[in-house]
């Protein structure tokens, strides 16, 4: 059986189904991208409660809520239909998105702020795990059969655009505010919660004047919806094990999949390689954009070849070449494994510079910053900050330099004379001819090194390369799998039976790719190897690919089901 | 089926060397850490154990095919 739909309904069907999904995977996502601007700003600055409570607001939005809120919305989309329960999803995203941005922080409202930003995020994973199971549901109930994996890939785009949406606001706010303004109380990270609410608005107005799922409308008219969701998804063996087979057969390895190619590779490419902050960015986007278009690609195919090879190929591939590639990324960007020349015209090693902190007088930092520039372009920085305990403060805020006595690194019975200029402090002038002796009492055993690598072209372009060959496994596992999940369950539990094993296996299991990957790496650290082996972390996401392509070799089928009237 | 008690113990035993490793400063935080991730893997290795256990009696050898096998 099949609904006969026009070709301008079909394309409101899935534009509607797809902004709104794309909006809340932007609001989702810009809370996670500056984190570090939000952990300043809503929590004080001891590490012991705002831990705690930024540990709780990232863990709990990410993968407690997100499956109670595909239980809950799950629920009420079988009982009361799709339509308005994705929009009161969207319009609980959209709300506590913008609010979000409304929080006052922590020096104004005090304790209040990190309260109410973990009370709205724990309402954005709850919206979001509602969200994607009734757009999937949605477009797939108006598909005809042999178009539904096409048509439904076209939701699968949403959870990356959203992802490039928010790069690209954050990015082009941020380059035009400067870090300074865009990091302030009430600065430029504000504006991307704050255009939520516009987009949520135009998506409510489309929404609205969509119908009812016709498969839905057809069972409520037959009075054959369920009369308890949950218990006829989770409390029916025959269900129950259709739910733990999507699970464990497919969603969990496709959640890991997806997680390492497009978080744990900018992550990767960023803390262990040392790629520069807009360039690591930039190259995701690239990557992102380059990829995206194969989402419906893969959808279309598992309309002719069946949905379960391509999920399991794209898995498959992800277990071979996720060691290579990642191997690659660091070869690459280790400086030890130049050829090119350093460019001596353009290599600058900055005379150390030393700036007072201005809460305690007698901390000095004293920075020095090497850049080293290659033929070819790259740069590679490196930023050495020695922290210094004074036994005085710098009493003329116009002093122009310092110098102080330390034992020599080589032969420490002889004390060499370190002189060290001053940054002037905000308003002050210095005068150079004013220089000063200063004691120290104390310095930190271990100097911070930062290191910002900025690449040449040729390497920039070969790491887009493997970032999208790492974005096109994911759309090989994500493009079909709503199609997949859509056909795996009755219509009239659908919404509850997909949404479950969806976001425990993406919530839970891909969202757990970073964490679990830096803990993996911290066991391989030993007094030999102080720094473990970097691409150790890359054994979680590829033991459960591992498993979940044995259980989904063996167990699902190819078949794609023309029937999902039933 | 054997590997979700595997999984649930190698979880236990990182979770009480972590939290007992850990500083005063940050206990806090590595026990809330751990908590929550042996709070969401229990059930799911209890559910990969039950998947595991259909599998063996071969309940997957044939799926159903319409909605009214499921009931």
């Amino acid at each position: 059986m099949s609904f006969d739909i026009k070709p301008s309904k079909i394309s409101l069907v899935i534009g509607a189904s797809s902004v709104g999904t794309l909006i809340e995977w932007y609001d989702f996502y810009i809370f996670g991208m500056l984190a570090t601007i939000i952990s300043k700003q809503f929590f004080p600055s001891d590490a012991g409660t705002s831990a705690l409570l930024s540990t709780l607001a990232i863990f709990a939005a990410g993968f407690i809520v997100r499956p109670f809120g595909a239980l809950v919305f799950g629920r009420l989309g079988d009982l009361i239909g799709r339509k308005y329960t994705f929009l009161l999803t969207l319009v609980l995203m959209g709300g506590s998105t913008f609010a979000i941005g409304l929080v006052p922080g922590f020096a104004t409202i005090g304790w209040a702020a990190p309260i109410l930003v973990l009370v709205l995020r724990l309402l954005q994973g709850l919206a979001l795990g509602g969200e994607y199971g009734g757009a999937a549901t949605y477009v797939a109930e108006h598909a005809p059969a042999n178009r539904r994996g096409f048509w439904t890939s076209w939701i699968q785009t949403t959870a990356t655009l959203g992802l490039f949406l928010a790069l690209g606001v954050i990015i082009l706010i941020r380059s035009n505010q400067g870090v300074e303004a865009f990091s302030a109380e009430w600065g430029g990270w504000r504006y991307p919660f704050w255009m939520s609410i516009i987009l949520v608005v135009v998506s409510i107005l489309i929404r609205m004047k969509m119908s009812e799922s016709p498969m839905f409308t057809k069972l409520k008219s037959e009075g054959k919806i369920s009369t308890n969701p949950l218990k006829e998804s989770f409390g029916h063996k025959a269900n129950f094990k259709m739910v733990l087979l999507a699970l464990f057969g497919a969603v969990m390895g496709q959640g890991v999949i997806w997680y390492t190619g497009q978080f744990y590779a900018q992550s990767f490419i960023e803390t262990v390689c040392k790629v520069e902050f807009v360039q690591s960015r930039n190259l995701m986007l690239w990557a992102i954009l380059f990829a995206t278009p194969f989402f419906v690609v893969f959808g279309y195919l598992s309309d002719r070849i069946g949905r379960k090879w391509i999920m399991m190929f794209g898995m498959l591939a992800g277990i071979l070449t996720y060691r290579p590639i990642y191997q690659y990324f660091l070869d690459a960007t280790n400086a030890k494994n130049r050829t090119e020349k350093i460019d001596l015209t353009h290599t600058v090693a900055t005379e150390k510079l030393a700036m007072v902190d201005t809460k305690e007088g007698t901390k000095l930092y004293v920075v020095q910053k090497i850049d080293t520039v290659y033929t070819d372009g790259a740069k590679f920085s490196y930023t050495k900050t020695d922290t210094l305990h004074l036994a005085d403060i710098i009493q003329d805020a116009s002093t122009g330099s310092i110098y102080y006595t330390q034992p020599n690194a080589m032969d420490a019975t002889k004390l060499d004379t370190i002189v060290v200029k001053l940054k002037p402090t905000k308003g002050a002038m210095l005068d150079a001819s004013k220089t000063q002796e200063v004691k120290i009492t104390a310095a930190s055993l271990k100097p911070s090194i930062v290191i910002e690598k900025t690449l040449d072209h040729a390497t920039y372009w070969n790491l887009i390369w493997l970032v999208f060959v790492q974005i096109l496994y994911v759309t090989m596992v994500y493009g079909p799998i709503a199609a997949f999940l859509v056909e795996l369950f009755p219509t009239k539990i659908r919404y509850t039976s997909m949404s479950l094993p969806y976001h425990i296996g993406n919530g839970v299991f891909g969202g757990l790719v970073p964490f679990l990957g830096t803990l993996i790496v911290e066991f391989t650290k030993t007094a030999d190897n102080p720094y473990g082996d970097p691409l150790a972390g890359l054994w979680y996401p590829i033991g459960v690919a591992s498993i979940c392509l044995f259980i989904g070799v063996i167990y699902l089928t190819n078949k794609v089901d023309k029937e999902v009237m039933d | 089926m054997f590997l979700a008690p595997a999984i649930i113990w190698f979880l236990a035993s990182q979770a009480f060397q972590k939290i007992a490793g850990a500083t005063t400063l940050t206990r806090s935080n590595v026990t809330l850490q751990w908590v929550i991730i042996l709070t969401i893997f229990t059930p799911i290795c209890i559910g990969f154990f039950i998947f595991g256990f259909y599998a063996f009696k071969g309940e997957y050898d044939q799926l159903p095919v319409s909605s009214k096998d499921l009931e």
